[in-house]
């Protein structure tokens, strides 16, 4: 699962005013249908997370028909079938949600106050401030995400907590870019330039003159990373290095259906299926958010 | 163009650096030792320590890290304390596996998203081009761990055509390896895809809108020799990086794919060490990883010059530019 972009140097060149070329017309973003569903599917999930408990579902470990039983309407309780030991998919799929959510969202802001911090210090300061922030970039960026997820749960036991200081370091390097690029375009404006002659400190011109302009833009990529770290925690819950085994999650579902993939194969769908609207529904919504924000692909 | 490869090959030496060092440290902070995962709980502390100081592990950490830097320099990661296999030939013995799948998956991802790309920038903004964008956007959502699963249903439970586990080494049967092979390599390429069809459309509707295409145009030259032979190359440095990039998000697939189609490459050398708590395997493994992915990114960062020669006469500092906004790298499964 990834987060792409356009490069950046396709669009820093200055808008050359041709004559003669036929041009493409940028592509109309509106409220598709696609972007509409996406809201809808993300604000379903994220309310059912939140009520979940006052929802009248079966609890995670509720025992409420034969096991493996196929999904089937009629019954609330049984309305996505059975897991392997007949506990409510539907319930164990809304508080699994609940957990990736929780754990995505919330690494994310980790990352992300961790990273704009780094990387408006490094684009506004440059220089020495620059190279380090950009070389623990680097450094953090040498591994591959789901390497070092591997390492850092190997090495504390898996938990909530060792999960979330883990995405949240895999999602640093991508804001301290995202925030140095940004930092670096908003500082050589006039209103910059005319905030220090008139004697601003540096504090005051990083959070009074540049951070306001570096936060959409931020708050944008959001979506996409938390998207991304949704993926990664149902990777590493795939792998049983997740989620401790009581609590549900989306990756563990998976990975417990695909053992039971030939008889019955809705185990695995269900869920996969969940997981993907989800992560399809916050990369639509990110990419609309991104493409109304991000002023790097403006001007 | 030599000062500057010069300057880069120095900063991933020192980024190679940190990472060991980085990768020492998260090991030191582990709570147990490994003489307490070889002694089992019932040991006493006599005996760990012991163990400890007859691994070296109660040396100051300075010492045991050069002490590591300099074996490892030597190709020598350490014996696993479990399995009493060197770390290094574990991992050699593993390394083809993971190189073919990864190889595979370029491939596939690269076959299937040139073309689509191809198409997209001829017809930007048509239904066609909406059509395969509308697709291609699905694929970036759907995580290896969840495709493997599907495809296995789809292709070795219904259609009952590919084998559902199992590896052949190449050396023993072509054919039944590559059968063996595309499916996890399917798996991981499905993202890939999507991310390369993307970059190579925008980069080609980009140049497209070139003077010298339209130029080329006029003289009468037609719309697919343009396309290929003045398009493509320029437009396709920004696929050459995402394509070093997505080799560590291969590398993160394959860990879960070897996991699910049970194949002997370095991610389930990596699991399986995990579980058993083997630190010296996990350590080497992921000090390897990370050293070929530094190395990965410096060739294509040189490959740059190679098939545009702008970057190679004027040694801008092109690397911060191009690298600022593609976060992909980040954060990847």
């Amino acid at each position: 699962m990834t987060v792409v972009t356009r490069s950046i140097s396709a669009i820093s060149e200055p808008p050359v005013v041709r004559f003669g070329t036929p041009v493409v017309a940028p592509p109309k973003r509106q409220w598709s249908v696609l972007v509409w569903f996406s809201y809808f599917w993300i604000a379903l999930v994220v309310f059912l997370a939140i009520f979940a408990s006052a929802l009248p579902i079966p609890s995670i470990d509720e025992v409420v028909g034969p096991p493996r039983q196929p999904p089937q309407l009629g019954s609330l309780d049984t309305l996505l079938g059975t897991d392997g030991t007949g506990r409510s998919m539907l319930s164990r799929l809304i508080y699994g949600g609940q957990v990736s959510l929780v754990v995505g969202t919330v690494s994310a802001l980790g990352g992300v106050l961790v990273g704009t911090a780094l990387g408006l210090f490094a684009g506004y300061f440059r220089k020495g401030v620059d190279w380090s922030v950009t070389l623990v970039a680097d450094v953090l960026l040498s591994f591959p995400a789901l390497v070092l997820l591997l390492a850092i749960t190997s090495i504390f036991s898996p938990s909530v907590p060792t999960l979330l200081v883990g995405l949240a370091l895999t999602s640093t390097p991508t804001f301290i870019r995202l925030a140095r690029a940004n930092t670096m375009a908003w500082s050589s404006r006039e209103f910059v330039r005319a905030a220090r002659n008139m004697g601003a400190s540096d504090s005051r011109i990083l959070l009074r003159e540049i951070l306001p302009n570096v936060v959409p833009t931020i708050a944008a990529y959001l979506p996409l990373v938390i998207a991304a770290l949704i993926v990664a925690e149902g990777s590493l819950s795939f792998l049983g290095l997740g989620v401790p085994p009581p609590t549900p999650s989306w990756g563990g579902m998976i990975n417990a259906g695909a053992t039971e993939m030939r008889t019955s194969p809705y185990l695995v769908f269900v869920p996969a299926t969940v997981l993907f609207l989800t992560v399809f529904a916050l990369n639509q919504a990110g990419e609309h958010l991104r493409l109304r924000f991000d002023r790097t692909l403006h001007d | 163009m030599w000062a500057n490869a010069a300057r880069r090959l120095s900063y991933a030496l020192l980024v190679i650096l940190l990472v060991t060092i980085g990768v020492q440290a998260l090991m030191a902070m582990a709570p147990g030792s490994v003489a307490e995962v070889i002694l089992g709980e019932a040991a006493t502390p006599d005996a760990v320590a012991a163990m400890n100081a007859q691994l070296g592990y109660d040396r100051p950490f300075i010492v045991q890290y050069l002490d590591w830097l300099f074996s490892a320099l030597q190709g020598d990661l350490g014996v696993s304390p479990i399995t009493h296999i060197p770390v290094m030939d574990a991992i050699m013995q593993r390394l083809p596996v993971t190189i073919e799948l990864a190889v595979l998956a370029l491939s596939i991802a690269l076959i299937v998203a040139v073309p689509l790309a191809v198409l997209s920038a001829t017809f930007p903004n048509r239904p066609l081009d909406r059509g395969i964008n509308g697709v291609t956007s699905a694929f970036l959502s759907i995580p290896a761990f969840v495709a493997g699963p599907v495809l296995v249903y789809l292709f070795a439970v219904t259609m009952k055509s590919l084998p559902a586990l199992g590896w052949t080494p190449i050396t023993d049967d072509v054919g039944e390896n590559l059968r063996g092979a595309i499916l996890p390599a399917l798996a991981v390429a499905l993202t890939e895809i999507a991310a390369f069809h993307r970059v190579l459309r925008a980069d080609l509707i980009g140049t497209l809108r070139e003077d010298y295409v339209s130029a080329a145009r006029a003289k009468g030259m037609s719309r697919s020799y343009v396309m290929f032979r003045h398009a493509f190359r320029p437009s396709s440095f920004s696929l050459l990086t995402i394509s070093g990039l997505s080799l560590a998000r291969l590398i993160g697939g394959t860990i879960i794919v070897e996991s699910l189609f049970v194949l002997p490459g370095i991610g389930q050398l990596i699991s399986t060490s995990i579980i058993q708590r083997d630190v010296v395997t996990v350590q080497g493994v992921v000090a390897f990883i990370a050293i070929g992915f530094v190395v990965i990114n410096m060739v294509v960062d040189l490959g740059y010059g190679i098939i545009d020669p702008r970057v190679r006469r004027a040694p801008v500092s092109k690397k911060s530019s191009t690298t600022a906004n593609t976060p992909g790298k980040a954060v990847s499964a």
